[in-house]
């Protein structure tokens, strides 16, 4: 989805579904941020509703507070004013593995119904794959124990799809309760944020279903940006549009970003 | 005991051949002008090792230096693919790669274990994925205390770490701080070992996150100014995100990228030379 106008603010799609990421990070929590649009929607909850929560990033950054979005994962921004710097050894087994983390917010190339995750190849087979991701980085582990996931991507049917070419991080694996029987410590994916709504898993069968909608977006374009017969749930809500604040700061933190970028 | 030494010559008599060697550095403090240097004296058939290749082994693979990579994420970080690492695996170009792939969590593991003379190290992840089916370095394995199923990783025993620090003092040790990853545990897991630094100095001031390598868990310190370029040293120099960006249609294009090397890495003497012959193409700010 590209650019929406609505009500009484202008806002594009992308904006909505930081925004609406952001909103699900609630005060106080610890959470292990992936690079991207997670780190995006995590420093807007951080300043705006949610100043106490911690930001740990792999790099080893615990509480970090950066004033600019880090291009990656280990930019110095992240350890200027962290309340820790760990090793990495230290930040996937004292924190995330010790189950010290709440949220783990990740991003993700292509999901499937039950919220598993391929960051690893697209297309042929494994040895010999059409498109080679960058692979697993950090995420298996986060989606194996963070408390909870959350997870954001832009809806399309490349993204959305029946089956995985490879499963990278597991969800709700084949759905039910086989996550459970794998012994991970975390529940699991608990929302899926995008640019058209909201999708959470299915309380029994964890397939996930799509229960907001941003306002402007429609049931028929959200079906048909999903490769999966997506479910729908009874009472869809809409998405609050964009408070003026949230806005602001979200286009304040990305002008900060874009002109340190260019002073390098 | 560290000897200090140039560059050239702790490649030359450290790195062969057929040897595993682990650059490493997350994000902060990348290796670069040892990578260079490796690359500039030709070494064939390496397996490299490292938890996030970016730019350092686009460069060495699209080189030629290696015909295996273990690793845990291959992106150019906040820009997009490593292409020279990408035509490696896709189509086989300069030559075929075999690669081993981990999560994070595993390849710190593997570290770990091998630093601490251990023959794999444990952790809870992959089950359910599919990385065990296409890594054979992942194995379940059965507490013996609980009965807990887990999963076993190989302890990673390099020939040879590289690292790059901000500074080492006369005799050898070594002081980093800031981001520092998992530049201990691949020292200490390795049977030699090469850090370059920024500068030597007479006494090491505090530091928040200070870490010390001691003289006498290393082989080779060498003093190579900028040496983390592009990547960055904390209180030296930032990263130049530019660079990661201009890296793209180099390393996209096979072409390109062997002017670039040809010009920039085989082309010059050293590390300061090729500082020197990038900025005067307007590829390294300030």
């Amino acid at each position: 989805m590209s650019g929406t106008t609505n009500g009484n603010a202008t806002y594009t799609a992308d904006e909505m579904m930081s925004i609406a990421a952001s909103r699900e990070l609630r005060g106080g929590v610890v959470c292990f941020v992936g690079i991207g649009l997670p780190s995006e929607a995590a420093n807007l909850a951080r300043a705006t509703h949610a100043p106490e929560c911690s930001l740990i990033y792999e790099s080893g950054t615990i509480g970090a507070k950066p004033e600019v979005l880090p291009l990656s994962i280990g930019d110095g921004e992240l350890a200027e004013n962290a309340d820790s710097v760990v090793s990495v050894p230290e930040i996937f087994n004292y924190w995330l593995q010790a189950g010290r983390v709440d949220v783990g917010f990740l991003g993700a190339a292509q999901i499937d119904k039950f919220g598993n995750i391929n960051t690893t190849v697209i297309g042929g087979d494994y040895d010999e794959p059409k498109v080679r991701l960058p692979g697993a980085g950090g995420a298996p582990e986060i989606a194996a124990s963070a408390k909870e996931v959350i997870v954001m991507l832009r809806q399309s049917p490349r993204a959305f799809v029946e089956k995985l070419a490879f499963i990278t991080s597991v969800g709700y694996a084949t759905g039910g309760n086989s996550r459970e029987k794998l012994g991970y410590p975390g529940a699991g994916p608990s929302v899926v944020i995008t640019d058209f709504g909201i999708l959470r898993p299915d309380p029994e069968t964890k397939e996930l279903t799509l229960v907001g909608l941003h306002p402007g977006a429609t049931v028929e374009a959200a079906k048909e940006a999903t490769g999966w017969k997506l479910k729908i749930a009874d009472d869809l809500e809409t998405t609050y549009e964009p408070e003026e604040k949230e806005l602001q700061v979200l286009r304040d933190l990305k002008e900060r970003t874009e002109a340190a970028r260019k002073a390098g | 005991m560290a000897e200090i030494m140039e560059l050239g010559e702790a490649v030359e008599s450290l790195v062969s051949d057929g040897d595993s060697v682990a650059f490493e550095g997350f994000t902060h403090l990348i290796p670069f002008a040892a990578a260079h240097e490796v690359i500039r004296q030709g070494r064939r058939d390496l397996t490299l090792i490292r938890m996030t290749p970016d730019l350092v082994y686009d460069q060495m693979i699209g080189a030629g230096c290696a015909s295996k990579l273990i690793f845990s994420w291959g992106g150019n970080p906040g820009v997009g693919s490593l292409h020279r690492f990408r035509d490696a695996v896709e189509k086989g170009w300069p030559e075929s790669i075999e690669i081993e792939e981990h999560s994070h969590a595993g390849i710190a593991n593997r570290y770990v274990a091998g630093a601490s003379n251990l023959p794999f190290a444990v952790l809870r992840g992959y089950v359910g994925t599919d990385l065990p089916k296409v890594t054979s370095t992942i194995a379940p394995i059965t507490c013996p205390f609980t009965g807990e199923e887990l999963m076993a990783v190989p302890a990673l025993e390099p020939d040879v770490a590289v690292v790059h620090a901000q500074q080492a003092d006369r005799n050898g040790n070594v002081a980093m701080w800031g981001i520092t990853g998992i530049q201990k545990e691949a020292v200490f897991s390795a049977r030699r070992s090469i850090v370059t630094v920024e500068e030597i100095v007479d006494e090491f001031e505090p530091r928040p996150f200070q870490i010390v390598l001691p003289s006498i868990s290393l082989d080779a310190v060498s003093v190579v100014p900028n040496g983390a370029y592009p990547s960055y040293a904390h209180d030296y120099y930032p990263r130049d995100n530019a660079f990661y960006e201009a890296w793209d249609p180099i390393g996209r294009d096979r072409g390109k990228f062997e002017v670039w090397m040809a010009r920039h890495v085989f082309g010059v003497e050293d590390f300061a030379e090729h500082l020197r012959s990038i900025e005067a193409e307007g590829m390294v700010k300030e």
